[in-house]
């Protein structure tokens, strides 16, 4: 495998729905961003695509990469479309790093759309509750924030977890995304104002969960030598890693707890795991990705995270599976203060500052403020972690507040399904 | 050779919700062919008032939702009866759901937990409500008497 860079990337806002622009136009707003982020590349050094999203029933459209490919002016090119649920966006981006890494191609498009507003928010949930075991447990709930609840209820059985602690995630990343003219909702919430909103599934309520969205991200990616050639500003992605778990969380076992290299088995004497209340995937996904990337402690090595945060309690578990902190300790991790920006009034106080480094996740406001227009989701990710480490969040976001000061290094995570399919990424300022 | 052809005109309009851009009503309907294959056993098991599970014939694993083949070690499985009580391993009630369930809202769903299997079982439960439901309740099958060969032909009930 040989280095490879992201060398530029591009959003288009993320909205409940763009009745003015198909898929195709959204794709080609978010590349033409990046291209003109990036003026030394042309459509010319693109040498192929992967196209990047989750639902045929959403676009009612099949085989919607390849119409994309044509609209962009990449055929004929060569291309293929990548699906795996909510981490669809994620296997984009290391389907196309796949494509650098290998020799195959000097430089690699990794492009990403949903369009989640063509139909009402049932018939949408009923869409993604399909991706669930259509024998066993969809005519059973077919609902996806049902299927987290209850990991949720079980989370809060083993560890304590409180619904405060998931609040504070919630209030967290919307206002992060307060400062992020990309996100579908911003907004100075409080812990009562989420406690309060409509109950969805217990105890999960509206804002404790992210929304239907549309949208469009983009990412190119380059060998050393494009990278030189094109300039910019290239971050280096430092490592990639993926996992898998029992489609049915039904199944899911108890087991000994996949240790990251700064973990004892120790530590674990008394935790069944996954069980329903862990992600067993998201541990092989980081324990590959840090070993790719040279990554020993990842909340010393590490200088923010941007994590698939599609429910609040999945933040907090999310925190677990990243070896943030240990399995259990992700409600106390939130109270800890340690993954909030250390520039923001959050309104919050924060006990055991002194526990855990701070570690920002979610500066963007994460897909609970964003959205998750599921295909661009995991591309989106990867952008505002690229511009994090280029320093430029000021000239995309027209607005400094969540420019980290010098990261070095950051974390992209991706996930489907209960757990189904998760990748990490890790990228690196050069 | 007929110049002056026409389609004929009908008076079934487009339904529209808006007109710049022009956004429309469609409607889009299918019916399934949907085998049960391997896993028809345990549908036809429910209109015996019977849960069946999958036992591993290699290493023992024994699954609560069946499969034929043992996801530990690959091996084949036997069908097992499960015991038709439990406790909840854990659960949530579900306000909102997927359009098809929204008019059974709000439903309860739990995953069971049975003594000597080593996985859950997603069901409905009936007959308990709000801080009614604890993790470690104990509860019990009842089968519809008219069977449809789905899932929810069976749901538990508190012991």
């Amino acid at each position: 495998m040989r280095p490879v860079y992201m060398v530029t990337g591009g959003i288009t806002k993320f909205a409940k729905s763009h009745p003015d622009k198909d898929f195709r136009l959204m794709v080609k707003e978010a590349l033409d961003y990046a291209m003109g982020d990036l003026p030394g590349i042309s459509l010319d050094e693109i040498d192929g695509s992967v196209c990047s999203y989750f639902s045929d029933h959403f676009t009612r459209q099949l085989m919607a990469g390849a119409m994309v490919q044509d609209y962009v002016g990449l055929s004929p090119k060569p291309s293929r479309r990548v699906e795996g649920g909510g981490a669809t966006g994620g296997l984009c981006f290391q389907s196309a790093w796949e494509s650098v890494a290998s020799g195959r191609m000097e430089v690699c498009l990794a492009m990403g759309f949903e369009t989640m507003g063509r139909v009402n928010t049932w018939k949408g949930n009923e869409f993604i509750a399909l991706a669930s075991d259509t024998n066993f447990d969809f005519p059973v709930g077919g609902f996806y924030t049902g299927y987290y609840a209850m990991m949720l209820n079980r989370h809060m059985y083993e560890f304590g977890t409180t619904v405060e602690q998931m609040a504070k995630v919630a209030v967290k990343n919307h206002i992060n995304a307060v400062h992020n003219r990309y996100a579908q909702r911003p907004g100075r919430i409080t812990i009562e104002d989420v406690r309060s909103s409509q109950m969805v599934a217990t105890p999960l309520t509206l804002l404790d969960i992210c929304q239907m969205s549309e949208g469009a991200a983009v990412c190119i990616l380059a060998s050393e030598k494009a990278a030189q050639r094109l300039g910019g500003t290239p971050v280096l992605v430092k490592g990639v890693g993926s996992g898998t778990d029992a489609m049915r969380m039904a199944d899911r076992p108890h087991g000994k707890v996949l240790l990251l290299p700064h973990e004892k088995e120790e530590d674990y004497v008394d935790v069944k795991y996954p069980g329903v209340h862990s992600f067993r995937g998201g541990r092989m996904a980081a324990k590959l990705a840090y070993a790719m990337a040279g990554i020993n402690d990842p909340g010393q090595d590490l200088d923010f995270i941007e994590l698939h945060d599609a429910y609040t309690s999945s933040e907090i578990q999310t925190y677990e599976d990243l070896g943030l902190c240990r399995y259990g300790e992700g409600g106390s991790y939130v109270d800890s203060g340690a993954p909030f920006m250390p520039n923001i009034e959050y309104g919050l106080t924060f006990s055991d500052t002194s526990r855990w480094r701070k570690l920002p996740v979610n500066p963007s406001g994460g897909l609970l403020a964003c959205g998750h227009p599921v295909g661009a989701t995991g591309l989106m990710q990867a952008v505002f972690a690229f511009w994090q480490l280029q320093g430029s969040v000021q000239k995309h976001l027209g607005d400094s507040t969540l420019q980290l000061s010098a990261p070095k290094r950051g974390l992209i995570h991706s996930h489907a399904g209960t757990g189904t399919y998760i990748t990490v990424s890790i990228l690196e300022k050069v | 050779m007929n110049k002056d052809i026409k389609l004929p005109e009908t008076d079934a309009g487009t339904i529209l919700f808006n007109v710049n851009p022009i956004i429309q009503k469609f409607h889009y309907e299918i019916d399934y062919i949907h085998t049960y294959a391997q896993d028809t056993p345990f549908f036809a098991g429910l209109a015996k008032q019977k849960l069946l599970g999958s036992r591993c014939k290699g290493c023992g694993y024994t699954f609560a939702t069946p499969r034929s083949h043992c996801m530990e070690c690959g091996s084949p499985t036997e069908w097992v009866e499960l015991p038709q009580r439990g406790i909840v391993h854990t659960f949530t009630t579900c306000h909102f759901g997927g359009e098809a369930f929204l008019k059974e809202t709000p439903f309860t769903l739990i995953l069971v937990e049975f003594e000597g299997v080593q996985t859950l079982f997603l069901s409905r439960l009936l007959g308990a409500e709000g801080d009614e439901i604890k993790i470690g309740m104990p509860v019990r099958a009842r089968f519809l008497r008219n069977c449809k060969f789905k899932p929810t032909d069976v749901y538990f009930v508190p012991v």
